[in-house]
C-alpha cells in the first residue's frame, strides 16, 4: 500500500422523508469506508442496484453533499476543514461525468460553449486560442475533434458521441480523479464499449483515476482494477475485481452476477425481487437477510462486521461464500 | 399471427420524406418471444408503431399492410393495419418505451385498469366483478391487489413497470408488444420483469414481440429474433443459431462487444455511427462500418434471403 489519494472513513449520510414531525429517517450511506492509491490510477467500480447509495457517495465525493458522519480526505484535504478546501484546485483535480448525456448538456447552448467555459474560467488556458488548442488536443484522445464539435447543438450528435464530448470535458483540468455516475446506462450496446474501452485508455495516457458508479456487473469487471459492493447505503463487499467476480464471497455479489443477461448460461431459477426497500434501510441486522438463500438467526439479528478472508478482500457477511 | 406483409413506412419532415421502415417481409408466429434488436434510431419503435397501428402524422405507411390473425374465446379472427386499432388489449396490447411514465401519476391504478376494459365487457359486468378478478389476476402475477387503490407515483419504477405488464395482459391478448421494457431498470428487477414476461408466455401461450437494444436480454428470453440495421432486417432465425454462428458481419459484432465474465481480454465496440435515415448510402447500408465491405456491397444493396431453412441474411458474402 502506498500513499492514499481519496479516502472516505466512516462516511455516512441521512437522508429525511416526510414530514418535519412525522418524518423518518433514512439512511443512505451508512458507515462506508474506501481508499484508492495514489501511485498508480486505478478504476475502482462501485456496484449495486438502484436506491443502494451509489449515487449519493457519489455526490459526497463531489461534494454536492456534505455527510452528516465521517470524513472525505483528498489529497490530504479534508473534507470537514473548510480551511483546506479550495474550490479552483477541487475542480482541477476531480471531475464528474454523469449518466445521461442528453441531460448533461442545455439542448439551447452549443456544446463548445461547456468546453471553453472549463477551460478559461479555471484558467486553465490564457486565451481564446490556447484553449483552443488544449481542447482540440483533448477531443481527439476520445475520439473526436474541435472542428467537428464546433458550432453544434447537443441534438446533432448521437448519445455515445455526447457521452465522449462529456468526458473529453472532464479530461480538460487534466484530473487525478474523475466521477462517473452510470455512464453507460443511457448508451447503446454497441457503443457502450467504445466507451468503456476509453476508461481503459485514458487511465494509462493521462494517468486518471476513475471511481466508476454501475449497476452493470459485466462492464464493471471488464474495465474496473477494485470493485466495492453496496447494499442499501452499506459496503458488503470490496477487493480486486477478478477475485470478486470469478468468486464472489457476498451472497449480494453472487446475487447482482446471477442477474447480468449473460449469454451462454440461461437463467433457471426465480430471483429475489426487491421489495421492501425501505424496511431493510431501518434494520438493524444485516440489511441483505431478508432477500438471503443462506440467511440464518444469527443475520436477522446482529449487523455482521468487516472481514478479510482471503487477505485481499474485505466482506461484511456473517457466512462469507469463501473461506 | 402476425403477417407483416412488405411494409414501408416513412416520416413526413420539412425536408421530404424520410424512410424508416423498408419492406420488412416476414411473419411472427403463434406462441413463441420474438426479438427485435437493433441500435437506437435503427427503426424498431416505428416498426412496433406501425404493428400497433398508431400510424399518425407525422408516421404514413407507404406500402404493404400487417395482417394479425388468430383465435380468440373459440372464435378466429383476422384483421389488418387500419382495423387493428379496434382490438387494442384484447386482441393486441403494447407496453410502451418508458413504460414508468405512461401511468397518471394522480389517477389511482383501479381507475387505470378499468379504463383498458373494453366498453362491451363494462356494459356487462359491474365494475367491482371488474375488479376483483383484476386483483386476482395481480395474484397471479405475485402482485398485491391492494396495489388497485395506490397512486402510480407512490410505486417504485420496477413495480410500475410490473404493474403495466398486468395491464397489458389481463385481456389475454393474442400478441403483446414490449418495447424496450427494462431500460432504465437496474439488473435484478430487469431479471425478474424478464421472467415475469417468460412465465406469462408460458401460461397464455401467445405471442410476445420484445424489442431492446441488449443482446444478452435476447439470448435469454426470445426463441427466435430478428437484427435491424437502418430501417431493415439483416439477420432473422432462431436465437440460438444466431449466437453460435451469426452471419451478418454486424451480428458478429454485436454478439463479440458483449463483455463476459471470466473473459477480460479487449473486447472491441463497433466503430463509427449509424447512417441518418435522411441521406443513407447506396448500397449495403452498413457497408461504411464494415470491415469485409467490397466494392459490390458499396453500390448493390444485398437482398434479405433464406440461407437455410427458416435463417434469413441480407449480406453479399
Amino acid at each position: 500500500m502506498g500513499q492514499t489519494f481519496l479516502e472516505l472513513k466512516g462516511v455516512t449520510k441521512i437522508f429525511r422523508i416526510g414530514g418535519i414531525l412525522r418524518g423518518k429517517k433514512l439512511v443512505a450511506v451508512d458507515n462506508v469506508s474506501l481508499a484508492m492509491d495514489s501511485d498508480e490510477p486505478t478504476i475502482l467500480s462501485v456496484v449495486g442496484e438502484s436506491g443502494c447509495g451509489k449515487s449519493t457517495l457519489c455526490r459526497m465525493i463531489l461534494r454536492m453533499y456534505k455527510p452528516d458522519e465521517g470524513d472525505i480526505v483528498l489529497d490530504g484535504h479534508s473534507y470537514s476543514n473548510p480551511k483546506e478546501y479550495n474550490p479552483r484546485q477541487f475542480r482541477m483535480e476531480v471531475q464528474p461525468i454523469f449518466q445521461n448525456p442528453y441531460e448533461s448538456f442545455s439542448a439551447r447552448k452549443k456544446v463548445d460553449t461547456y468546453l471553453f467555459n472549463t477551460a478559461l474560467r479555471l484558467g486553465i488556458a490564457k486565451d481564446h486560442r490556447e484553449a483552443e488548442q488544449r481542447i482540440d488536443e483533448t477531443l481527439r484522445s476520445v475520439g473526436m475533434s474541435l472542428p467537428s464539435v464546433r458550432d453544434k447543438y447537443p441534438t446533432q450528435f448521437s448519445g455515445g458521441e455526447l457521452q465522449r464530448i462529456s468526458i473529453a470535458r472532464a479530461l480538460i483540468t487534466r484530473p487525478k480523479l474523475i466521477v462517473a455516475d452510470e455512464p453507460v446506462a443511457a448508451i447503446d450496446a454497441s457503443m457502450k464499449m467504445n466507451i468503456v474501452n476509453l476508461f481503459r485508455q485514458l487511465k494509462d495516457q493521462y494517468h486518471v483515476s476513475f471511481l466508476y458508479i454501475t449497476h452493470d456487473l459485466s462492464t464493471a469487471y471488464y474495465v474496473s482494477d477494485f470493485i466495492a459492493t453496496l447494499y442499501r447505503g452499506c459496503l458488503v463487499e470490496y477487493g480486486p475485481a477478478r477475485e470478486i467476480m470469478e468468486d464472489p464471497a457476498h451472497p449480494y455479489t453472487e446475487l447482482l452476477m446471477n442477474a447480468v443477461p449473460r449469454v451462454g448460461d440461461k437463467w433457471k431459477e426465480e430471483m429475489a425481487m426487491p421489495d421492501t426497500e425501505d424496511k431493510e434501510y431501518a434494520l438493524s441486522a444485516c440489511k441483505f437477510a431478508p432477500r438471503c438463500p443462506y440467511a440464518t438467526e444469527e443475520c436477522r439479528e446482529k449487523q455482521p462486521e468487516m472481514t478479510n478472508p482471503g487477505k485481499s478482500r474485505k466482506v461484511a457477511c456473517w457466512h462469507p461464500l469463501i473461506s | 399471427m402476425l403477417k407483416i406483409d412488405h411494409l414501408s413506412t416513412s416520416y413526413r419532415t420539412i425536408d421530404g420524406k424520410v424512410h424508416v421502415v423498408n419492406n420488412l417481409d416476414f411473419t411472427i408466429r403463434d406462441n413463441e418471444i420474438f426479438g427485435i434488436a437493433g441500435e437506437s434510431g435503427c427503426g424498431k419503435s416505428t416498426l412496433l408503431k406501425a404493428i400497433y397501428d398508431i400510424v399518425e402524422f407525422p408516421l404514413e405507411i407507404d406500402s404493404g399492410r400487417v395482417i394479425l390473425s388468430g383465435e380468440k374465446d373459440g372464435r378466429p379472427f383476422s384483421c389488418e393495419s387500419g382495423e387493428i386499432r379496434k382490438t387494442w388489449w384484447n386482441h393486441i396490447s403494447y407496453i410502451p418505451q418508458a413504460a414508468q411514465s405512461v401511468l397518471n401519476p394522480i389517477t389511482r391504478l383501479k381507475a387505470q385498469f378499468l379504463d383498458s376494459v373494453p366498453e362491451k365487457i363494462r356494459e356487462r359486468e359491474s365494475d367491482q366483478h371488474i375488479l376483483r378478478q383484476v386483483g386476482q389476476y395481480l395474484e397471479e402475477l405475485d402482485l398485491s391487489p391492494d396495489l388497485l387503490n395506490a397512486f402510480p407515483f407512490q410505486l417504485s419504477g420496477g413495480m410500475r413497470q410490473r404493474v403495466i405488464i398486468a395491464l397489458a395482459t389481463f385481456l389475454s391478448p393474442n400478441v403483446v408488444l414490449a418495447d424496450e421494457p427494462t431500460t432504465a431498470l437496474d439488473v435484478v428487477v430487469q431479471r425478474g420483469i424478464l421472467m415475469m414476461l417468460m412465465r406469462l408466455q408460458k401460461q397464455l401461450k401467445n405471442t410476445i414481440v420484445l424489442v431492446s437494444h441488449d443482446m444478452g436480454v435476447h439470448y435469454q428470453v426470445t426463441g427466435r429474433m430478428a437484427i435491424m440495421y437502418s430501417g431493415s432486417f439483416v439477420e432473422l432465425g432462431k436465437t440460438e443459431d444466431i449466437f453460435r454462428s451469426p452471419i451478418h458481419p454486424y451480428t458478429t459484432m454485436l454478439i463479440g462487444a458483449l463483455p463476459r465474465v471470466g473473459d477480460r481480454g479487449q473486447k472491441i465496440g463497433i466503430p463509427g455511427q449509424p447512417p441518418a435515415l435522411t441521406d443513407p448510402p447506396s448500397g449495403c447500408r452498413f457497408a461504411p462500418r464494415c470491415p469485409e465491405a467490397t466494392e459490390r456491397c458499396r453500390c448493390e444493396v444485398p437482398a434479405f434471403r433464406e440461407v437455410k431453412p427458416g435463417r434469413f441474411v441480407a449480406c453479399h458474402m
